[in-house]
């Protein structure tokens, strides 16, 4: 179970957390260290493990600013921002009630629905 | 230009490389294991120098879909002055393929130096992307040389 | 009809692992003319060459096919072999299927219709081979070490101990290089200066060795045993024969504004000057961007004062031609600039400082005399924060992708150094890996955290910011009590990537010698020759092959030396039999081929010939001197008739090559 969870938030966020060299540059300036129970390395960390249920679980999917200082300063291109973002998608497609099938779109079709809305609603909350 | 429809095309590419500079480059890409098209065969000569042009016409004549010639960068001949002459030799050849009507992708001059093993994969990447474009080369092709 | 051997190398898994070798022996076995064809783990090895001899006696075999490696690997491997059985050495040929087929296809049917493809081509150019006797060509007796620093300095100072003569050309007015720069030496903490002075001063007094200082190669041409190489000393406006090294110009100079690059820019010299007090040679230079007179005519100031009369600004760049037998490079490192770094504030605030500029600031020579002083307020640091890795190991974008391997080192030194010194400075190391291998490294730096209570701290700093008060904020994670810090430092040092030396490039592209993608050389073999480069008689030394500390450095330059000093002792060297020839029968005599020739190679000669009806006719005809001749080539095509062919490579075989692989 979780190493499907892991393998779906490394491939949705494109991640690339292999790379981290574990030198903490990410975590030494992020803004919302002192909310985090997570810092931004131990999110790449935890991914890397497969260890994602306490990440879900956690507060600090929504103190990241998303500033991207960590994608900026990483030596390696791991982008931790991104990590937690992915996370964070898992979380909230998680949560049900929002699915949305490809049969179902075309009653929903509106001549002023812009398309891109629509195939947005579909990556958005298709299972 | 006349566009392939068939996507299972596998173009016969020739390679000559010159010993000093791009058999070098080529081996260099082969340690870095940067990845480039089965189809580019390389024959190694001394110089670029010493291509003849009948060598290029001769593989087209065979059924080569495409010739490429690497040697060292201008000014940078192991030889001192080799592809020189071999830049000039290729103008004419080049000059007289266009007149027969071959196109113009289906040749190509490439300098690469011994350093340089990454532009090696990726020129060849790009020249067997070019052929397979251009699809098979028909016009210069003798179908009695044909081996089935 | 040749009787055709075939051999498939495994090569371990580097072959067999991508291309089916059982199945390219057995497609190639039913070639025409192939009475064996076998595979085996390791051709290259003892018992894989015995099978080829074995091959050769047991089925008088009169051509040999190696499908292994590339023949810039092991193609003198399999002709001595050959050889050795009997079989003339021009008989074999290597189809390249490891560089050119293994490694750099997935797929194991298409790379072993590949590898098929290669060895039948091999086997339609052994058809056409012909035996090949090599001659003799002489080794001149002096050797070329490009780059002057300790690398340089060891490998000359070497050669000439062997008896022959050598050539330091050094780009900078002085030889020492960056080991001049550097105060002290881990980890026995003795002066660099101290090591280094007297090995300068006995290379300069040594009568074999000769040092081109502010010179640099500018052209090379030949071969091994006979390069020759064009040296351009650059006009330093002083007659370096006359300059006593006295200084009084240095004194007088009124133009005293010029950064002191000994120094890294910390202080200022003048516009004319001696880099430091030990420089070898000890001559005056005067930087012409800078001088006055240069710049206006009006000045000469140094011209008055110097007795020697030794100041000449007229003097113009002069280029020395010079034969070598062997050429080492050592052209060494520089750190890397830090412009991209915005984070560590180096362009914003004068005390975020490199290692190597904290090198000078703690040198008795250097700005402040030895005293640590902070570069902006001159007052003394108490709290000083090293950040390592800074541009190593980093993403492609970001830096260089390589440990730079002396950083580790270095920071203890400095860390250590400063607590010995001044016991109230605070020193914090943040460190990503303390990689210490070496013999008395690890204990070295453990020396630094136990004995002189250096805060290491595993983690990295994120921002560096300056502050109003003159302090440093700097902001970083310590990951193992996973906090975020803020430290009020005084000073903050960079232990900054290095990179080969700019000129490195271009040099290689002269030498004809490779390079890897970070502009290090790259040896003829990573573990068995380190010290080689690819191209015959170029010889490597020191950090121009990869990041190395003082020790290696020494070590590598003197391994050089001793390659360099093997090929030297050599009379001559047997040559490349692959030369032109002219088919006199052919050859009418136009003159063509003797034009392309850049060797001068080709000359004619009148030659009876017996004509129909018993008639005696003259006529003109080319005739290639094989010991002048390089094999290149350019005369084969330049001849309308076809008279000129080359062997080894002629046409026929070239043209069968091409049939093999249009089939």
């Amino acid at each position: 179970m979780n190493n499907n969870l892991q393998e779906q938030i490394i491939r949705s966020g494109d991640l690339n957390v292999l790379k981290c060299m574990r030198c903490g540059k990410c975590s030494a300036t992020c803004p919302s260290y002192d909310e985090m129970e997570y810092h931004p390395h131990q999110f790449v960390y935890m991914v890397e493990k497969g260890n994602i249920q306490p990440l879900l679980n956690s507060e600090s999917l929504y103190k990241c600013l998303t500033c991207f200082a960590c994608v900026e300063r990483c030596p390696r291109g791991v982008e931790p921002a991104k990590v937690v973002e992915a996370v964070r998608l898992a979380a909230v497609r998680k949560q049900d009630g929002n699915h949305l099938t490809a049969d179902k779109i075309p009653a929903m079709l509106d001549e002023d629905l812009p398309q891109q809305a629509i195939v947005t609603a579909l990556r958005k909350y298709a299972k | 230009m006349q566009v392939n429809e068939n996507k299972d095309f596998e173009p016969v590419i020739v390679a000559f490389c010159c010993n000093w500079c791009s058999y070098a480059g080529a081996d260099l890409s082969g340690t870095n294991r940067l990845n480039y098209p089965t189809n580019v065969k390389i024959i190694r000569v001394p110089c670029s120098c010493r291509v003849n042009p009948m060598f290029i016409l001769r593989a087209f004549q065979r059924g080569a879909d495409g010739v490429i010639m690497c040697g060292c960068h201008p000014g940078d001949c192991h030889y001192t002055s080799g592809n020189y002459f071999a830049r000039r030799r290729m103008t004419l050849l080049f000059s007289m393929l266009d007149y027969l009507g071959i196109e113009r992708n289906r040749t190509r001059v490439e300098w690469v130096s011994a350093a340089e093993g990454a532009k090696f994969a990726e020129t060849m990447e790009s020249f067997t992307a070019d052929i397979k474009k251009l699809g098979p080369n028909r016009r210069l092709e003798d179908l009695r040389c044909r081996k089935q | 009809m040749q009787r055709i051997g075939v051999f498939v190398c495994h090569c371990g898994t580097n072959i067999a692992a991508t291309v089916d070798v059982k199945a390219v022996a057995e497609a190639l076995g039913h070639e025409a003319g192939v009475v064996i064809s076998q595979d085996y783990q390791y051709m290259c090895s003892e018992s894989g060459q015995n099978l080829v001899k074995d091959a050769i006696k047991e089925h008088n075999l009169s051509g040999v096919v190696i499908c292994s490696c590339s023949p810039r690997m092991h193609e003198n491997t399999f002709r001595k072999a050959a050889a050795a059985a009997g079989l003339n050495p021009y008989m074999v040929e290597i189809a390249n299927i490891r560089e050119q087929c293994s490694w750099i296809h997935k797929d194991i049917a298409t790379a072993t219709e590949k590898a098929v493809i290669l060895g039948r081509a091999a086997i339609a150019k052994v058809h056409l081979n012909a035996p090949l006797t090599a001659g003799e060509s002489p080794v001149v007796k002096r050797a070329l070490v490009i780059g002057g620093g300790i690398a340089g300095i060891q490998t000359a100072l070497d050669i000439a101990e062997a008896g022959f003569d050598v050539d330091i050309v050094e780009k900078s007015p002085t030889i020492g290089g960056k080991m001049a720069q550097i105060d002290k030496t881990f980890p026995t903490l003795d002066c660099a200066a101290c090591i280094l002075t007297p090995k300068m001063v006995e290379a300069s007094q040594n009568e074999k060795i000769h040092i081109h200082s502010y010179s640099e190669v500018s052209d090379v041409k030949g071969f091994v045993g006979n390069f020759s190489v064009t040296i351009k000393k650059k006009a330093r406006f002083v007659d370096e024969l006359k300059c006593t090294g006295c200084g009084l110009c240095t004194e007088k100079c009124p133009m005293k504004k010029v950064p002191n690059d000994f120094n890294l820019g910390l202080d200022n010299k003048t516009a004319i000057y001696i880099p430091f007090a030990q420089a070898v040679p000890k001559v005056a230079t005067i930087d012409p961007e800078y001088c006055i007179m240069k710049k206006t005519g009006k000045c000469g100031l140094c011209s008055k004062v110097c007795s020697a009369g030794a100041i000449d600004y007229n003097q113009e760049d002069k280029f020395v031609e010079e034969k070598y037998g062997a050429i080492v490079v050592a052209t060494g490192f520089n750190p890397i600039k830090l412009d991209k770094y915005d984070e560590f504030a180096y362009n914003q605030c004068a005390d975020v400082v490199t290692s190597l500029e904290l090198e000078r600031l703690m040198n008795a020579a250097g700005p402040n005399g030895g005293t640590l002083l902070r570069p902006s307020d001159k007052t003394h640091p108490h709290k000083i924060v090293f950040v390592q890795c800074v541009g190593s190991r980093c993403d492609d974008s970001k830096g260089k992708p390589y440990c730079s391997k002396i950083c580790c080192m270095y920071t203890a030194k400095h860390a250590m150094l400063i607590r010995e010194k001044y016991p109230d400075t605070e020193v914090y190391v943040f460190y990503i890996d303390v990689r210490t291998p070496g013999k008395n490294f690890d204990e070295f730096y453990r020396r630094a955290v136990e004995q002189y209570n250096v805060h290491y701290i595993k983690g990295m700093v994120g921002k560096v910011t300056p502050k109003a008060d003159g302090k440093i904020d700097v902001q970083a994670s310590d990951l193992l009590s996973n906090e975020q810090l803020h430290i009020d430092a005084d000073m903050v040092v960079l232990a900054a990537a290095i990179e080969p030396d700019k000129t490195a490039r271009p040099l290689a592209t002269m030498l004809t010698t490779q390079m890897d993608t970070n502009d290090f050389f790259t040896e003829a073999h990573p573990k068995l020759r380190p010290v080689e480069s690819a191209t015959a008689g170029i010889f490597l030394s020191g950090a121009c092959q990869g990041p190395k500390d003082i020790p290696e450095t020494v070590a590598q330059a003197s391994a050089a030396a001793a390659k360099a000093i093997g090929l030297l002792c050599k009379n001559s060297i047997t040559c490349n039999p692959c030369v032109a020839h002219a088919d006199e029968l052919m050859c009418n005599g136009c003159s063509s081929c003797e034009k392309v020739c850049p060797y001068g190679a080709i000359t004619y000669q009148d030659k009876e010939f017996r004509m129909p009806n018993r008639t005696i006719a003259v006529r003109r005809v080319a005739s290639v001197n094989p010991a002048v001749c390089q094999g290149c080539g350019a005369c084969t095509v330049a001849c309308p008739s076809g008279a000129m062919d080359l062997n080894g490579f002629s046409n026929k075989q070239i043209m069968a090559e091409v049939d093999a692989i249009c089939k």
